[in-house]
Formats: C-alpha cells, structure tokens, sequence
C-alpha cells in the first residue's frame, strides 16, 4: 500500500508483537474487520480523522530514553502532588523514578498494569478487559490487541483511600511522530472511596503525537470514586479516549473532564448504571483557541430502577476552535425512577469557532424523568456593560465573564490542587486580571 | 461638575429624548421624576454610556471632558457611578472578587497603585456597616439569588467602595419594603458631601422622604417640563402624573 494509515501501521505492529492471550487475539480479530472511522461514520461524523490517522508513527510501547523521561518531568507536575500517590508514564511507558506511592499498601493496590498481571493476578484476572467493549471502536480494539501499559488501582472493600491518585501521562514526540497507547484499570471495592486524576501533557514538539487510552473502572457497590481527566497537551498531540465505567448499586461516580489544547482529543465517557440507587455525574469543560478539535460522546446508560445521572459540559471556544458533544441516555425498560439530566452551553468567541452538539435520548421506561437543553451562544451584554459601569475594561469584564462560566464546571472540581492548576491555566488563557 | 446641554437620543428609529438640559454642581441632590415611559432610566443609561443608544445631539460636560466620548468604563474612571434599576445576576463572580476588579481598575485608571488584600478587606469592612451588608453576601456569587432588597443594597454599596463623583441612582427604590428603603437611603445619605452630587431617578415621590433633593425636575415624553424644590415631588405626589400631563398638552394644544 502507497500511502500510510493508522490501520496499515497497526497491523504491521501486531505482526512484529503478536497477541498473546485469548483477549488480545480476539481484539486484533476486531481490528482487522474495522476501519478507521471517515466522516460517514454515525458516531465521527462531525471531526476528521484524516490527518491524525495518516502519520507515519513509530509505536513508543516499550521503551522510553532516560532524556526523554527527563524532558517530560517539568510536565509531570500538579499541585498538592506531595501529598499525592503519583504514577507517570512518558510515551506510555512507567517511569519509576517519576512515581511515588503515600498511600499504605493495605487501602491501597496500585502499580503499573504490566506488572499488576503478577503481582496481582487474581484482582487482575478477575476484572482486566472485563467492563470497555471494543467490538465497535477500532481503537480500543487496538489498544487492547497490544500489550499496553498504564495504571493498575485497586481499593479493597471499605478502604477509604485519603490520599488522591495523580496519574500523569506525558507524551513526547521529540524523536519522531510517535503513537502512544495507554490502558488503565480502575476497580473501587464495596463501601471504598477513591479519587482519581489523570492528566495529559505533552512535551511541545514539531512532530505529531497520538495517544490511545482505554480506562476501564468498576465501581463496586455502596463505593464511591471522584474521577478527573485533565488534558491540556501541545498542539502537535491528539489523544483518542475511551472511558468505560461499570456502577454497582449505591455507587457514586462523578467524572469531570477538562480539555485545554491539543490538535484532537475525542473521548468516549461510557457509564453504565448497572444498580439501584446509584448517583453518576459528568461533568466537562473545554476552553479552546487555535485549530483545537475536541470531541466528547458520553453515555449514561440506566439500566436499573431508582438511579440518577446529571451531566453538565460547557465550552468556551476561540480562534478556528471547534467542539462535538454527543451525549446519549439510555434509560432502559427496566429502569423506572430514573432522574437523568443534561446540559451542553456553549460559548463562541470568534466567528470561525465551531460547535455541533447533539443530545441523543432513548427511554424505554415510562416512569421516568429526563430532561437536555444545549446552548450556544455569544457572551452577554448585559453583564459586560455592568461591569464597565464598575471601572472594570471591556477585555478584562469579558475574560472575568468567561472565566464565570467554566467556573460553573469548574467547582465541581473537589481536589483543591486539581481545581487550582486548572484555573490557573484558564485565568492565563483568559489574560483575567483581578 | 455634570453639563448636559440639548441631550437628545434614540434606541434604533425612535427617539426618546428629545433636548435635555441639566446642570449639577458638586454637593447637590437632584431628583428626577416623570412618568413610565418619560425617559427617566434612558438618560441614565446614555450617561453611563451604555451602547443600545444612539446619541443624536447634544453635549455632556463632566468635569471639564466630553463624558460622551469615552467609554462605560472610563467614565467610571472619572467618577460617575450608576446604580442599576436592575442590578444584572452574574453565576461564577464573587461579590468580592468583581469589587476587588472594580476598585483596581479605577486605581488603574487614575494612575494610583493597585490595593493589596490587606487594605480592600479594610475599605470592604468599613463600607459593608454602611448599608448592613451581610458577609455571607459578599462570598456570594454576583447578585445571584439576592432579593430584590439585597441587590439594591449592594448597588449602593459599591458604590459607597467606589466613591464616585456623581451617583445615579436608577429607580433605585422601586420595589423595595420600608425597611429596605430606609437602609438604602440611609447608605446615600452617609456617602453625601460637598464634593460629590447625587441624581436621584425616580417614579415615587416617597424615597424623597429619606434622600432630600435640593432640586426636583419632571421628566415627560423625553423632555424636562417641571422644575422646582422638593416641594414639587409632594405636589406630583398628590396630584399625580396626569396632572402634569394635562397641563402640558394644554401647553401644547
């Protein structure tokens, strides 16, 4: 074949490494039946991948070079990290030296994936590749064909775990355009407590990065797991994201997602509520300039009685920016009670930002209350005006303004350290001044 | 201190006001009365600026500089201050952070250094007796959930922090209880002096029980027809808006 692509590229490299297990067999089976996704495909059909999948990328599995992970450590960085159990991985590889654990061993099961399969072979066997169906999604086929690296956490029944989980992956292309693949596994035992960030930076480069992640979480029941997704990497790195959460009755998950910069990020936020009274929140913010693509498809899928699920993303987008939401309820035949609720506003700031958003409800149960609304809109004058009668410029009355509106997401954010690195960053973005 | 001479304007193809004329000298209260619909809240808006109307002739002296020349946010800079009728909900903005903005850009404006937290929690403290606000308030988004009362009293004060030159309190009384009127205007009424002026816009003669004017001018269908002491509010309050109106088309006729 003349011309490169991701699936070519793919194969070859399964060829070179071939699967191993049963599971992985079965994945690059899936593979080679897909094809990378193209405008006609229901579920891409508002961003191209054409770009992105076209790059000669060299897979990074495997190995990282002692300057590469040394590049990557200012990346590697978020507040109150001390106080933190930290993973790093650059270019989807562990790096020890990056790492380092508070949390005693006994509320506490944590370590690369690669080394969870010995060290904890029943908790992995048990749940590993068990919850994310890649049957449809070429590239969680991919990554789960390869022998993929990432972050193993597991909090036994009724450890409450106080210290947060920072998970940094930082990627780096200073070699060459390099694909990167990552693959977590999160398992939150009954009545446990956990919090979790994962946070995508990438060292700025003139090659192109793409990182592949598939994070699998079981929320056990009556356990409770507040988990972040930070990214916020160069304008040479896309990141394509696949996120399925598994909830057992009782459970509390609430997922925030916050999207920063990059050439493409699309993330797949799957939850299936599969208990009673459980409580599942989305939350998602994306404050975009340049030629940034972000794209998030959510799923809340009930399918028990008695549950309720609320998502809120907003976006804040400039320059030739553009933003997908597609968020899909499910309300199942059997999940009467269901309380689902869902908002997408938007904010255009230039002329050539773009946003399709899409809310997508299917409710077999008829006792159920569900609601969506999606905005998109310009900032108001109202408020603009009020606050120049105040003294305050028109540039800093709208960057005060806009900062107001992701606040909105923003304090949802329950980790203080995670909460101030992220306004921090917008507050700049934003040239805020108070 | 403020000069308006044959102010006219308009909101797209009509005209509201049509050849204001108003002098305010530093230490006076004036008092605008008129009915709906007269173009009382139309000057206040054009005189802070507010960019819905266009401003068809006419000039607008404050302090010696063409007020209509500058932006909203300068004319703050040079002390004018305007109370809203409708003070605007904004979900995300502390009270206190949007007062420590404001109080800075100002200092900005008149070339004075920024204000540390230390000396705004001060200045904040000493203005929040002045109109019995509620420290809960102040941690509150802007204005978001206040009752009527309370967003009227947080108008006045900022801009009790604010201390500008001249106030325009925009029916600033509308809608408010007794008791909530006696705060406002008690605020207004500490913050006067000789260096400042007070334009007190209003349908009801009664908030001119607490904030005495010096002058009271009425307001109909765009120009000033009345003018007259604090007497002319009890006499409008007793014989109500039509009179005024019949005696102008009268006038007129």
């Amino acid at each position: 074949m003349e011309k490169t692509d991701l699936k070519s590229l793919a194969l070859a490299y399964l060829e070179a490494k071939p699967p191993q297990s049963d599971m992985q067999r079965q994945a690059a089976a899936i593979l080679r039946n897909l094809e990378i996704p193209t405008a006609k495909h229901e579920e891409w059909k508002y961003i191209n991948l054409k770009n992105v999948a076209s790059r000669a990328y060299t897979f990074a599995n495997g190995h990282v070079s002692e300057a590469t992970a040394a590049s990557a450590k200012p990346l590697a960085n978020m507040q109150g990290e001390q106080n933190a159990n930290v993973l790093t991985f650059v270019n989807g590889v562990y790096v020890p030296w990056l790492s380092h654990i508070v949390s005693p061993a006994s509320e506490l099961k944590i370590c690369n994936l690669r080394e969870a399969k010995n060290k904890f072979v029943a908790e992995w066997s048990k749940h590993f590749g068990q919850y994310a169906n890649a049957n449809q999604h070429i590239f969680a086929a991919l990554n789960t064909a390869a022998d993929t690296e990432g972050a193993f956490i597991y909090v036994p029944n009724n450890k409450i775990v106080e210290a947060p989980v920072i998970l940094h992956y930082i990627a780096s292309a200073e070699a060459g355009d390099v694909l990167v693949q990552i693959r977590n596994l999160f398992v939150i035992g009954i009545s446990a407590q956990l919090r979790v960030v994962e946070h995508y930076n990438s060292v700025a480069s003139a090659n192109h990065s793409l990182t592949n992640m598939v994070t699998e979480i079981l929320v056990a029941a009556n356990a409770r797991f507040d988990h972040y997704k930070i990214q916020n990497e160069a304008d040479t790195s896309s990141h394509i994201g696949f996120t399925q959460t598994v909830q057992l009755p009782d459970s509390y998950y609430a997922n925030t997602t916050v999207s920063l910069s990059g050439e493409l990020v699309r993330n797949n936020l799957h939850i299936a509520i599969d208990g009673e009274n459980c409580e599942a929140y989305m939350n998602g913010l994306y404050v975009l300039n340049n030629n940034t693509v972000v794209d998030n498809h959510t799923v809340a899928d009930h399918r028990k009685p008695h549950s309720h699920s609320n998502e809120l993303y907003k976006g804040l987008l400039n320059g030739r920016s553009q933003a997908v939401f597609n968020g899909k309820i499910f309300v199942r035949q059997d999940a009467q009670k269901t309380n689902a609720f869902q908002s997408n506003k938007n904010i255009l700031l230039s002329p050539n930002a773009k946003v399709d958003t899409k809310p997508q409800l299917e409710i077999w149960a008829d006792d159920v209350k569900c609601s969506h609304g999606c905005t998109v809109g310009a900032l108001d004058e109202e408020p603009l005006f009020y606050f120049r009668t105040r003294g305050i410029s028109q540039e800093n009355a709208r960057a005060l303004l806009m900062f107001a509106f992701a606040e909105d997401v923003l304090q949802r954010i329950q980790l203080e350290g995670v909460r101030k690195h992220v306004e921090q960053i917008i507050a700049e973005r934003l040239k805020m001044d108070i | 201190m403020l000069s308006i001479k044959n102010l006219q304007a308009a909101i797209g193809d009509k005209q509201i006001l049509k050849g204001i004329n108003l002098e305010i000298k530093p230490g006076e209260v004036h008092a605008i009365m008129g009915p709906n619909g007269s173009g009382k809240s139309t000057l206040a808006s054009v005189l802070a600026g507010r960019e819905d109307y266009e401003v068809l002739s006419g000039e607008v002296i404050f302090n010696g500089k063409n007020l209509l020349e500058l932006a909203p946010e300068e004319r703050a800079g040079e002390g004018l201050f305007l109370a809203f009728q409708y003070p605007v909900e904004i979900p995300g903005v502390s009270n206190t952070n949007f007062l420590k903005a404001a109080v800075n850009s100002i200092r900005k404006y008149r070339g004075q250094e920024p204000l540390d937290a230390v000396h705004f929690l001060k200045l904040i403290k000493e203005k929040m007796k002045l109109v019995n606000m509620d420290q809960a308030l102040l941690n509150r988004s802007l204005n978001e959930g206040f009752s009527g009362g309370e967003k009227k009293r947080n108008e006045i004060f900022q801009m009790a922090v604010l201390e500008p030159k001249l106030a325009i309190l925009d029916e600033t009384d509308s809608g408010l209880d007794i008791d909530a009127l006696r705060i406002v205007a008690n605020g207004v009424n500490t913050l006067r002096n000789k260096e400042n002026a007070i334009l007190v816009i209003t349908h009801y003669q009664r908030l001119l029980d607490y904030i005495i004017p010096d002058y009271v001018r009425v307001l109909y269908k765009g120009r000033i027809v009345r003018s007259g002491g604090k007497e002319l509010a009890l006499e409008l309050e007793e014989k109500g808006y039509d009179w005024i109106k019949a005696e102008i088309e009268a006038e007129q006729a």
